[in-house]
């Protein structure tokens, strides 16, 4: 192992603050908050030594973080980019052309999935279904949703990434969460909001 | 068509204050100590009468799964543990409630809580949901700050709290048992039963695990009565459920109806029809990616309750209705969800393991016709050799969608086949 | 009780068995891979589903099913063998069609199962995968694209042999087995190898040199300690090639020490093959037998009978320590000891000596005391058995002495004889922890009497077990763990000092003075070799190593693999080891030997064959009459008063790899203490 990892202050503090929602000896419990808040100090990689460091803290043997780490597809056991884009391509993103807001993010950044752009800004990884199907296609960076994307605004949205002016997450499109898209079909006739 | 004021997730889209002082505009945290005072009893009775079935796909009865916890406290804690790990394709209708209406969640954690002798409640959000996550804690902090979550909660004499617990990436999290494994700090991998989290659950202690919408609903229901509950949908298929509707409508959108409202209606009335008309529906997959998909002439009549589908060879499951018009390559959307659960099997029972990947690639090879038409039922056996063949329900998962396929669409994949043979023919010639 | 029908047939069970177990008791097989008695229940593998009803109607996994009153299941339906087909294709489809080139071809569970339960063709179409090699130290070799991912590795290392160093991470098809590239720490690793269904994990020095089916199968019993496990010696022509364990539920279960497994090689290495004498340029030479024991009797005639003394080493056989002893006794000479560590063991009363609990015993205790020990390297089953029995709950463990991980919760108690004799004096609050037990025990380890106030320390043990009830009708919780497979036995027939005699300390400072004039090592190499330059010494035994060294006369001997011989465990159970190989070159059974030296000092011994030896031993020892078995040993007054030192309490095997001759010649352990000390070095001690 090169290098050593150390929750700073903060991370620490939080740490401590997780293990405490999970009763006396269960303190595994943490691993999975504990491999997040370690991995986002981390620049986003849970590094061999970021599991060490959560394996003492947990008292785990490092064998069982890791078997951990390496199961759930958010622990980034390779390093990622700046913005870390996954993209959903199941079933239902594909049917609303996931496909070419895929093709477009190729083309525009010059990698594919598991790779990550020479000036480390982006890593595009290919996700399965984020739980946001009626909003679909789905492009989650970091840990924001963008939503209802096609080729055309999925590249606006990574240059304004690379400017460093990030649109509200979300849906790209003129609608209201989940709703239906133009004229909403129910919760119009609500007595509280008469009020 | 449900009116307005018999839906319970009056915020479902975001449009009032998520906040406390929002929720309880909307009728939230309305003297939950009064429900909670007229006993454990009443409230699972109550939850029983009202018909509701479990939200998370396998509809089974949320009262009577209560009722089985025991009754005598042992010692061990009991728990109560809320499934958000909302990951089934198609399925986005527990994202809104976590995000929007949080107190209703919350509140029905400590009334549920309470029926099933729990002083803790964990909800499990899944890792991708990092805002909703957030917004819910938030709405966890608010309620406790208020007294409704804490010693004494709401008044009621109960003590309870609630904890947000995010996961990772796992779909296979959202099988109660692995999700118990995953919050115990373990990889998420499906417990041998018996024994039922009821006897043996989180920390080996009795544990009810619910959907999100399952638990949110009850204190709407408790507040309303258990008839008037029921009195939405056909008999065994009561009350009001979230729908999403995803893929080739209009505009793809979830929405509250009742129960047993017919699928053309459902996608018609809220996401704008089917692209290009009914007419060029294809075919529907009616409850999320693990429910065989069903041909237009099935689509045309069904009803979108858990006995009308099962009867039509599929299931409500979540609800989660993907919608797919003339132009899609079926063959195509069925091999991506083979993908899907090929990468999500937790690896551990042989079939699922090995027999995912096995049915995807023959399936990747179906979309282009370089497969034998006798290849067809060899993948129906193979699919065969998984359902019903490991520990938890995934295997059955992976199965049903092809299996639809192939009792629906057989003669595309054979046409497919026969076509790429010709080709290869004239292409010899 | 409930009764349930299997195949139509009604049969009644225990409650609380499985299915399969119901259905293995009643003589119907069920495949499984996953599944084994000893570790917890996975139910992955789904080779072993039945039909059962009531229930879905879906085959069920037996293993994990436990009995129900009215129960039907079905072994032989369409359903069942429809399951069976499906999991041993689905388990064939990625696994390497490489059996001839497999070293578990031929004691292959999925090579087996699919011949009984398997299609005969595959259906698959699709590459197959392929798993890269995964590094677990010198002893597991691993061919990981032929795991079957049953896990039993995992929860082998993790459940028996307390060490989580095997995982399974990814998931999915991409799951895999892995130690993360490091060599497992545990005593027990190689068990993992025939634990493995498949040909996945395999015995690195083993890797391809022999083929099972042109091995020898020798049932026989290791002396690498002091528990006389059961195991199995398989020999090409004249070679060990390995060594495997055999079931005894009493001593190792089915378990065995890697030292046990893999020492072997040292059996092929600097073997003593004929008789050397040293030469007037002070050289050994080789010479003939004859010349070899003419010059014995040369010396033992000039030296006089007070002046021979005999030491037995650690790993004699019973028949040759006794035929020592009658040939001492007709020499004339009381100067024999069987204690080449000078441990203050006490002959004259057997509880003194022995491991009295028995070592199943150990799971009936509540509360152990260790004293001095390490049983992770004396006895690495011993520290399994104090784990199994530590997993069970309501048990414990209090340390003196060395802190080490033992693998289970141990109290640190002190490191030496002060808190020994807190305890004894009842000031020490463990004391009450042991009196409040039902079944206390304690166990002695030789580094407790090793020392010069051995008797003393040995005294107090005596007086805690007195004191603290662990001494009463049904039950003697007094255990000593020896380290040497041959002590107990030398001890029995009275291998120790007569009238006057004098013992092992007392030999070599008698060699150094020149009171002792002629020293017989018999495969004694554990001793300061540095004491006996002015003394003539014989040395029987099979390997070159300190007491080879040392000699003016080599007798080239038998290793425990090459002879008949009876060795008493710590525990006080006879056994019996056979021959799987001959000696190398002119060497001999141990026993003919002394009983051919005997002739040659004029006065054969009166015995011509080890059965006449055996006939007349047991005419001795009444012991000897039955062959594993225990008696509970007599009790009475041992140790001696005395004041105990300050220093702290040491294990007595510092190293586990290497305690003797055998096991120091071998490359394999060699290997071990390269890689695995090391890295236990670098641990603290409370690691784990």
């Amino acid at each position: 192992m090169s290098e050593e990892f150390k929750f700073n202050d903060e991370n620490l503090a939080k740490a401590k603050e997780i293990i405490a929602r999970y009763p006396e000896g269960r303190q595994q419990s943490a691993v999975l908050p504990l491999l997040d808040i370690a991995q986002r100090q981390n620049e986003g990689h849970a590094s061999e030594a970021v599991i060490e460091a959560v394996a003492k803290m947990l008292d785990m043997p490092r064998i069982r973080v890791t078997e951990v780490a390496t199961f759930y597809t958010m622990i980034n056991t390779k390093p990622v980019g700046k913005y870390h884009l996954q993209c959903c391509t199941t079933t239902p993103c594909w049917l609303r052309g996931s496909g070419d807001v895929v093709d477009a993010m190729r083309k525009h950044l010059g990698i594919d999935f598991g790779e990550t752009t020479p000036d480390g800004l982006f890593s595009m990884l290919e996700v399965e279904c984020l739980g946001g199907c009626v909003n679909a296609p789905i492009l989650q960076v970091n840990d924001d949703f963008y939503e209802d994307l096609d080729a055309a605004s999925v590249v606006k949205l990574l240059e304004a990434f690379k400017a460093g002016t990030p649109p509200e997450p979300g849906t790209q499109i003129d609608r209201q969460t989940s709703a239906p898209a133009g004229e909403i079909t129910t919760l119009q006739d609500l007595e509280f909001a008469k009020g | 068509m449900l009116q307005d004021k018999d839906r319970i997730f009056t915020n479902l889209y975001g449009l009032h204050e998520c906040s406390l002082a929002g929720a309880r505009r909307r009728g939230d945290w309305d003297n939950t100590a009064d429900l909670i005072k007229k006993g454990a009893e009443w409230i699972i009775e109550e939850m029983k009468a009202s018909g509701l079935r479990g939200r998370g796909g396998a509809g089974f009865p949320t009262g009577l799964k209560w009722s089985f916890m025991p009754k005598e406290n042992d010692g061990r804690p009991h728990y109560l543990v809320v499934n958000a790990d909302e990951s089934e394709p198609g399925t986005c209708k527990d994202r809104d409630i976590l995000r929007h209406d949080p107190h209703k969640l919350l509140e029905g954690c400590l009334v549920a809580g309470f029926a099933m002798g729990a002083h803790a409640a964990y909800i499990y959000v899944r890792g991708e949901f990092f805002n909703e996550a957030a917004a819910l804690q938030k709405a966890v902090d608010e309620a406790r700050d208020a007294g409704l979550l804490g010693p004494n909660a709401a008044g009621s004499g109960w003590d309870f709290e609630v904890y947000v617990h995010r996961g990772a990436g796992a779909y296979i999290c959202g099988e109660e048992t692995a999700l118990l494994e995953s919050l115990e700090g373990k990889k998420g991998q499906p417990r041998l039963k018996p024994p039922f989290p009821a006897m043996a659950g989180l920390y080996g202690c009795p544990t009810t695990v619910n959907n999100v919408e399952s638990i949110a609903v009850a204190p709407t229901i408790l507040r309303r009565g258990a008839s008037w509950f029921a009195g939405f949908g056909r008999e065994n298929n009561t009350g009001t459920k979230v729908f999403c509707i995803s893929g080739h409508v209009e505009r793809p959108c979830n929405v509250e109806e009742a129960m047993s409202i017919p699928m053309r209606e459902l996608i018609d009335k809220h996401a704008g029809g089917v692209r290009g008309g009914w007419d060029n529906l294809l075919a529907v997959i009616p409850g999320g990616s693990s429910t065989p998909l069903l041909p237009k002439s099935i689509c045309d009549d069904v009803l979108m309750d858990f006995d009308a589908l099962k009867e039509a060879q599929s299931g409500l499951g979540t609800a989660a209705v993907i919608v797919m018009d003339k132009s899609t390559d079926v063959v195509k959307a069925i091999a991506r969800l083979a993908y899907f659960y090929k990468h999500e099997s937790c690896g551990q029972c042989t079939p699922c393991r090995e027999g995912t990947g096995w049915m995807w690639r023959v399936l990747e090879r179906m979309v282009v016709g370089d497969a034998s038409v006798e290849e067809i039922d060899t993948l129906l056996d193979v699919a065969g050799q998984v359902e019903g063949h490991t520990i938890c329900a995934l295997g059955d998962a992976a199965a049903w969608p092809i299996q639809g396929l192939i009792r629906h669409f057989r003669g595309e994949i054979e046409d497919r086949i026969t076509k790429r043979k010709a080709g290869g023919r004239a292409a010899a010639a | 009780m409930p009764k349930l029908t299997i195949n139509g047939k009604e049969v009644e069970v225990d409650a609380g068995l499985t299915v399969l177990q119901a259905c293995e008791q009643n003589g119907i097989e069920i495949p499984r891979f996953c599944y084994h008695e000893r570790l917890s229940i996975a139910g992955n593998c789904r080779m072993c589903l039945v039909e059962v009803k009531p229930g879905p109607p879906k085959p069920a996994a037996s293993c994990a099913l436990p009995v129900a009153e009215g129960m039907e299941v079905m072994t032989d339906t369409p359903m069942v063998k429809k399951a069976r087909n499906g999991v041993m294709e689905f388990l064939l489809i990625n696994h390497p069609l490489d059996c001839p080139i497999c070293d578990q071809g031929g004691e292959c569970d999925l090579q087996d199962q699919a011949m009984a339960y398997g299609y005969d063709g595959s259906r698959y179409e699709e590459n197959k995968r392929a798993v890269k090699e995964k590094y677990m130290g010198p002893l597991v070799k691993t061919i990981m694209t032929r795991c079957i991912h049953c896990t039993r590795c995992v929860r082998f290392v993790s459940e028996v042999a307390g060490v989580d160093d095997i995982g399974l991470v990814n998931r999915g098809e991409g799951a895999e087995i892995t130690t993360l590239e490091r060599a497992i720490s545990s005593e027990l690793s190689g068990n993992v190898i025939d634990l493995c269904p498949v040909g996945a994990l395999t015995s690195k020095p083993y890797a391809f040199t022999a083929r099972s089916w042109e091995l020898t199968k020798t049932e026989s019993i290791d002396v690498m300690d002091a528990l006389g496990s059961n195991i199995r010696v398989d020999a090409r022509g004249n070679e060990v090639m390995r060594v495997l364990p055999r079931l005894h539920e009493d001593i190792n279960e089915e378990w065995i020490s890697d030292k046990t497994r893999f020492a072997c090689d040292g059996l092929r290495r600097q073997r003593l093959d004929k008789p050397y004498l040293r030469n007037k340029d002070g050289k050994l030479a080789p010479v003939t037998w004859g010349d070899a024991f003419a010059a014995i009797a040369e010396k033992i005639k000039s030296a006089g009978a007070g002046k021979v003394a005999a030491i037995a080493g650690d790993l004699c056989d019973v028949e040759s320590m006794y035929a020592l002893k009658q040939l001492m006794a007709a020499i004339g000479s009381p100067n024999l000891d069987c204690r080449q560590d000078g441990a203050a063991l006490d002959p004259s009363v057997r509880g003194s000596y022995l491991f009295n609990s028995t070592i199943a015993g150990i799971e009936e205790a509540d509360a152990c005391l260790l004293i001095g020990t390490n049983p992770r390297s004396e006895a690495p089953l011993i520290a399994a058995r104090l784990r199994k029995r530590w997993l069970q709950g309501g048990f414990t463990a209090g340390v003196v002495g060395p802190q080490v991980d033992l693998t289970f919760d141990t109290e640190y108690l002190g490191a030496g004889p002060d808190t020994l004799e807190a305890i004894r004096a009842g000031n020490h609050p463990f004391a009450e922890k042991l009196k409040q037990a039902d079944r206390p025990m304690l166990i002695l380890g030789m580094g407790a009497l090793t020392r010069p106030d051995g008797a003393a320390v040995l005294r107090a043990a005596r007086q805690v077990a007195e004191s603290t009830g662990m001494i009463s009708g049904d039950w003697n919780g007094f255990n000593v763990l020896h380290t040497a497979a041959a002590r107990v036995g030398g001890l029995d027939i009275g291998f120790v000092p007569g009238e006057g005699g004098k013992d092992t300390a007392a030999i070599l400072d008698g060699a150094e003075s020149g009171d002792v004039k002629v020293v017989y090592l018999l495969g004694a190499d554990e001793l300061d070799t540095a004491k006996l330059k002015n003394a003539f010494v014989i040395y029987q035994g099979h390997h070159g190593d300190a007491g080879a060294h040392a000699a003016d006369v080599i007798l080239p001997g038998a290793a425990y693999t090459e002879k008949n011989g009876l060795y008493v465990n710590t525990e006080g159970r006879v056994q019996a080891g056979f021959r799987a190989s001959f000696p190398p070159g002119d060497a001999r059974e141990d026993w003919a030997i002394v009983r051919a030296l005997s002739e040659a000092l004029g006065d054969a011994l009166p015995f011509d064959t080890q059965d006449a030896l055996r006939e007349k031993l047991r005419a001795d020892v009444p012991g000897f009459l039955a062959i594993d078995t225990i008696e509970a040993a007599e009790w009475g007054d041992f140790g001696r008063a005395g004041d105990m030192r300050a220093d702290p309490f040491v294990s007595a095997v510092p190293n586990f790899y290497m305690t003797d001759p055998i096991s120091r010649a071998s490359e394999t352990m060699a290997k071990c203490v390269d890689e695995l000390s090391a890295a236990a070095d670098g641990a603290t001690g409370t690691h784990g």
